[in-house]
């Protein structure tokens, strides 16, 4: 089974995306099942079973998704293969700038907009720099300058990543993905893989759902701003 | 260097062999995609940006200077072979125009940054009647004036050999001489439109149906002298615009009722 696993900037079009490269994986006749990590609340997985695909919903709740999905990852590939699935793609939320979700041997692919401004290629970190595909969507809404402009700065953060245009309303691009997918290698089962980076550190007391505010309630991994280091 | 794009046919909607089974567009030329909305006019123009290889729906293939694409080999060096500048664009950064067009110029590895901004200046202004400088900022410009700026930034930093024209409208842009200055610098410039103007500006349109390539037809001297009312026509409605924005008005000093079709048509153009 092809282990695809998809993140991405917030509204960038992950689902839009994924939606059109599926039909296109669907045509060769493989089989493709979709699982959808959120937090609170997903209406993905409706779009997802509109390809008349299995379907699964992952909703971490009061826990960062990224910790939520990693710990998850034997589970789904379970069901997957249960699915009896060619294909597994495993969207993550893409909530905060510093998802960590690229696991070695499976295809990792990143979903960024050209809405999001120049600079934020460069704040996105591991989730960008790591994977194997960047796709970028609304291209056809801005300017070609800064189409240019923003793949390049793609292109610094990530040298060796395979860079897509993607139109998420038409599905122009999602050939090129679907190629990109057949061409990876299956992967013989998830467990004891690794993780291409260590994922943000989330386990203090307000990971655990305490609300008041003050040191005495801080408890577990806590860290301070350094006032000394201003610029 | 490119010089000549090749589009072999395939199939159209209904799965028949194209009727146009090879189209060729050479640097410097300009080819019209035209036909009703749902036609395949934006399909053909994918298949282009995707250098197809018989893969797309259509089926058709793309030929670079007669070759096939390789694209595994070539992707970096393939990645823009066409720029767009679209009807949809807008400029989103919040940034001076020297400031965007410098980092631009960077990211294309532009040798004299400052002299080729100058010109990408002095080219806006020459297409958009209302003036920009260095200093406005990129979301203050107005849709003429960003349109004028994407096809002078197009013509002289993007390297993209294959410019694409889509549905640029009528208003704040002098198209016929945008479409000469991009062929001048040796683009092939593909225009999609329903404007009989941007059509009968190309050399050759490329007429659309069902999904196929339905027929080629080049443009006749007969079209050019039509071609050349229109534009005469355009700039009229200009000078209208211009006049009724500078606050003047038609027929204040002039007591006679004007109901008749012809005269009215005539008193407008006259100034």
């Amino acid at each position: 089974m092809r282990f695809v696993i998809v993140a991405g900037t917030p509204s960038s079009g992950k689902t839009s995306v994924m939606v059109h490269t599926i039909r296109h994986l669907l045509r060769s006749n493989l089989a493709v099942a979709a699982c959808k990590i959120d937090c609170l609340q997903t209406s993905d997985d409706a779009r997802y079973s509109r390809l008349g695909i299995p379907v699964a919903v992952g909703l971490s709740d009061y826990i960062c998704p990224d910790h939520f999905y990693v710990a998850n990852l034997e589970e789904i590939e379970t069901w997957a293969q249960g699915q009896k699935a060619d294909v597994l793609v495993l969207e993550t939320a893409g909530l905060c700038h510093r998802c960590a979700p690229a696991v070695y041997d499976c295809l990792s692919v990143c979903v960024i907009d050209n809405l999001v401004g120049v600079d934020t290629p460069r704040k996105v970190g591991p989730m960008l720099s790591s994977a194997d595909i960047v796709v970028i969507t609304k291209g056809d809404i801005v300017s070609q300058a800064e189409r240019e402009v923003f793949r390049y700065k793609v292109e610094m953060e990530n040298p060796q990543a395979r860079i897509l245009d993607f139109n998420g309303l038409t599905g122009q691009g999602a050939l090129a993905l679907k190629n990109e997918i057949l061409n990876c290698r299956p992967l013989e089962g998830i467990s004891g893989r690794e993780l291409r980076n260590p994922m943000p550190a989330a386990s203090c007391s307000y990971c655990a759902g305490e609300t008041i505010i003050g040191k005495s309630h801080q408890m577990g991994i806590i860290k301070k701003v350094d006032f000394g280091r201003g610029n | 260097m490119l010089d000549k794009i090749t589009i072999l046919g395939g199939l159209d909607k209904n799965g028949m062999p194209e009727k146009v089974q090879r189209l060729e567009i050479a640097a410097g030329e300009v080819l019209a995609a035209v036909g009703p909305t749902g036609s395949g006019k934006t399909q053909l123009i994918s298949d282009i940006e995707q250098y197809a290889e018989e893969e797309t729906l259509t089926g058709r293939s793309v030929l670079i200077n007669n070759q096939p694409v390789n694209k595994n080999k070539d992707k970096r060096s393939l990645r823009y072979l066409i720029a767009q500048v679209s009807q949809n664009m807008n400029f989103v950064i919040d940034m001076s125009i020297e400031e965007f067009l410098l980092m631009h110029a960077q990211v294309r590895g532009i040798r004299e940054p400052a002299r080729t901004i100058e010109e990408v200046l002095a080219i806006t202004n020459h297409l958009s009647g209302e003036p920009v400088t260095f200093s406005t900022n990129l979301t203050q410009l107005s849709g003429g004036q960003s349109r004028a700026l994407m096809v002078a930034d197009v013509a002289i930093i993007s390297n993209a050999p294959v410019v694409l024209i889509d549905e640029i409208e009528n208003a704040g842009i002098d198209r016929l001489q945008a479409l000469e200055i991009l062929t001048g610098q040796g683009k092939i410039v593909l225009v999609v439109s329903h404007d009989p103007t941007l059509m009968l500006m190309a050399g050759q349109r490329v007429v659309m149906k069902n999904g196929g390539m339905e027929k080629i037809c080049r443009t006749t001297p007969k079209e050019r002298k039509i071609l050349e009312d229109l534009v005469r026509v355009e700039k009229q409605v200009a000078g209208l615009r211009e006049h009724l924005r500078r606050g003047k008005s038609i027929g204040l000093d002039d007591n006679r009722e004007e109901d008749n079709e012809k005269e009215r048509l005539v008193l407008w153009q006259k100034f």
